[in-house]
């Protein structure tokens, strides 16, 4: 009866193995399929090459650029601006949505604004944010902040305010304080919504940062995108656009790593 | 001199378009090391009166005095325990034992030491290092009764402890947490809706009628089952009498309402 059972269990295992399989091997042809089609279709003028570039076209100029070390540049710089639009952008919103936990009026008060910023296009912001802050890296890092941080507010605020009120109970019968109710239950409670949020902030402040550079930067992989446009080099285009795919799925995983050492607990 | 004394305890809620009292002119005293079971029709007011003698809710009008002082706010001398057991899923065993220990500014090796004996009395002791979701329902009850505990205070209040868990473990849990209390000498007040449980653990039990609450009567346990541990309370020839007697009395209120 064991050995049969230990066989079952077995052949359930190899399953879910061979399932796994299939799903990363379709995953990857669907890939390979797209970047021969769009490679063939380029080749034989199904599509326009000066307009949609080819994969061979792109990989060579690809390689030029990471030998006279300017794709690296231009990479880093958006990274470095996303990475810091993004911390600070989630960094606040928490921060915020602290101080409107912790205080009713002020969350009363401040609803009605934060509904109008929330609704606002905060891309439409970037030309006050270059007047105010000069046509630099601050503006296009306050730009990826910005986009994310009064979302970050809401979701977060909300996530605060949704503790289950018997964990409060809890803690403020050993008499705590209303600062070590916040830091020791409706902070880590809230957990798995800051995570969520995070996740979302993670293309938010892609989005941020590279119209940003649309607008005024002289570098970064926003402001080839704008360069390859005007001079009709959309290999270039193409090549920051997959640059930045890469770079957000990378960013976006980082998250889900946090994520499952964040919250793993967190199901009762 | 009473412990616990509440005097013309009155409690009413207010909302925008209603308001609502939920008790009404209670006055009973506990003495030290006396244990009291509140029971009573659903919604009568039992938990809020717990409420008020934790001082996470203060009355609207009336006293009520803990060791002379009157309560106006949690103290360190009560503990509570809830219908679940609300541990944080975020800590593990010890760290969710040892909270309340923190919170109060008052962990240090020693409390820290005492926390963790409690647990292994418990039976728990293996589990420490352990995260709540890996713990069954009665093991996370014990840890919460540890956690309350863990503090040393006088004066437990304890709403429906036993309610969320399957009858077996609570018959268990029933003896264990009588057994500790008596051991620890502690005071306690018991909110329940189960008659047998009332009962069985306390030595007076008080009957609150329907909303708003206030005490239709007390009664008192006699020396023969107060003497015995839960589970053999539960068989003593005068248990059924006892149990009749709350009954009718519950009957006849449900009747008015």
């Amino acid at each position: 009866m064991k050995e049969k059972h230990k066989q079952l269990h077995q052949q359930y295992v190899n399953n879910l193995t061979k399932q796994k399989r299939y799903v990363r091997l379709t995953q990857c042809s669907m890939l390979l399929f797209f970047f021969v089609f769009w490679e063939v279709a380029a080749a034989l003028k199904w599509i326009d090459p000066l307009l949609f570039s080819s994969p061979s076209r792109v990989w060579e100029l690809l390689l030029t650029r990471i030998q006279d070390g300017s794709i690296v540049t231009h990479t880093s710089v958006t990274l470095s601006e996303t990475v810091a639009g993004f911390l600070l952008g989630t960094a606040l919103g928490t921060v915020m949505a602290g101080f409107l936990w912790w205080s009713p009026f002020l969350s009363k008060v401040l609803d009605p604004y934060l509904v109008v910023l929330n609704s606002m296009p905060k891309v439409a912001l970037g030309p006050m944010l270059i007047v105010g802050l000069g046509p630099g890296f601050t503006s296009i890092i306050a730009m990826g902040a910005l986009i994310s941080i009064v979302i970050t507010t809401l979701v977060v605020y909300n996530a605060f305010k949704e503790v289950d009120e018997n964990y409060l109970k809890v803690i403020r019968s050993f008499g705590a304080t209303k600062r070590q109710a916040f830091f020791s239950v409706v902070f880590p409670a809230s957990y798995p919504s800051i995570i969520s949020t995070l996740k979302v902030n993670v293309g938010l402040s892609w989005v941020g940062v590279i119209v940003g550079e649309f607008l005024v930067s002289k570098q970064g992989l926003g402001y080839l995108i704008v360069y390859g446009f005007q001079v009709f080099n959309f290999t270039l285009v193409m090549l920051a656009l997959l640059v930045i795919a890469v770079l957000a799925t990378i960013m976006y995983q980082f998250v889900e790593l946090l994520e499952k050492k964040l919250i793993r607990r967190h199901h009762t | 001199m009473a412990f616990l004394e509440l005097k013309n305890v009155e409690k009413t809620f207010f909302s925008k378009d209603s308001l609502n009292e939920a008790i009404r002119n209670i006055s009973f005293s506990v003495m030290e090391g006396e244990f009291i079971s509140i029971i009573g029709p659903s919604g009568c007011g039992k938990t809020t009166l717990l409420s008020l003698i934790s001082g996470l809710v203060l009355p609207t009008t009336g006293k009520i005095l803990l060791d002379g002082k009157e309560i106006q706010r949690p103290s360190p001398e009560t503990g509570y325990m809830l219908q679940q057991d609300y541990l944080f899923p975020w800590l593990t065993i010890e760290e969710n034992i040892t909270i309340g220990l923190k919170t109060m500014g008052n962990l240090t090796e020693t409390t820290r030491k005492r926390a963790l004996l409690l647990l292994k009395q418990l039976g728990l002791a293996d589990h420490a290092a352990k995260y709540p979701n890996q713990l069954s329902g009665g093991m996370r009850q014990r840890a919460a009764l540890v956690r309350m505990l863990s503090t040393g205070p006088k004066l437990l209040l304890l709403d429906e402890p036993f309610s969320a868990l399957d009858y077996q473990t609570k018959l268990k849990l029933e003896d264990l947490v009588f057994s500790t209390i008596k051991e620890h000498k502690k005071t306690a007040i018991l909110v329940t809706h189960d008659i047998g449980e009332a009962l069985v653990m306390s030595d007076r039990v008080i009957l609150l009628s329907h909303s708003p609450g206030s005490i239709q009567r007390i009664f008192s346990i006699p020396e023969e089952l107060k003497a015995l541990i839960p589970f053999a309370a539960r068989n003593h020839s005068a248990y059924n009498k006892w149990f009749q007697e709350v009954w009718k009395e519950l009957e006849s209120l449900e009747r008015k309402a």
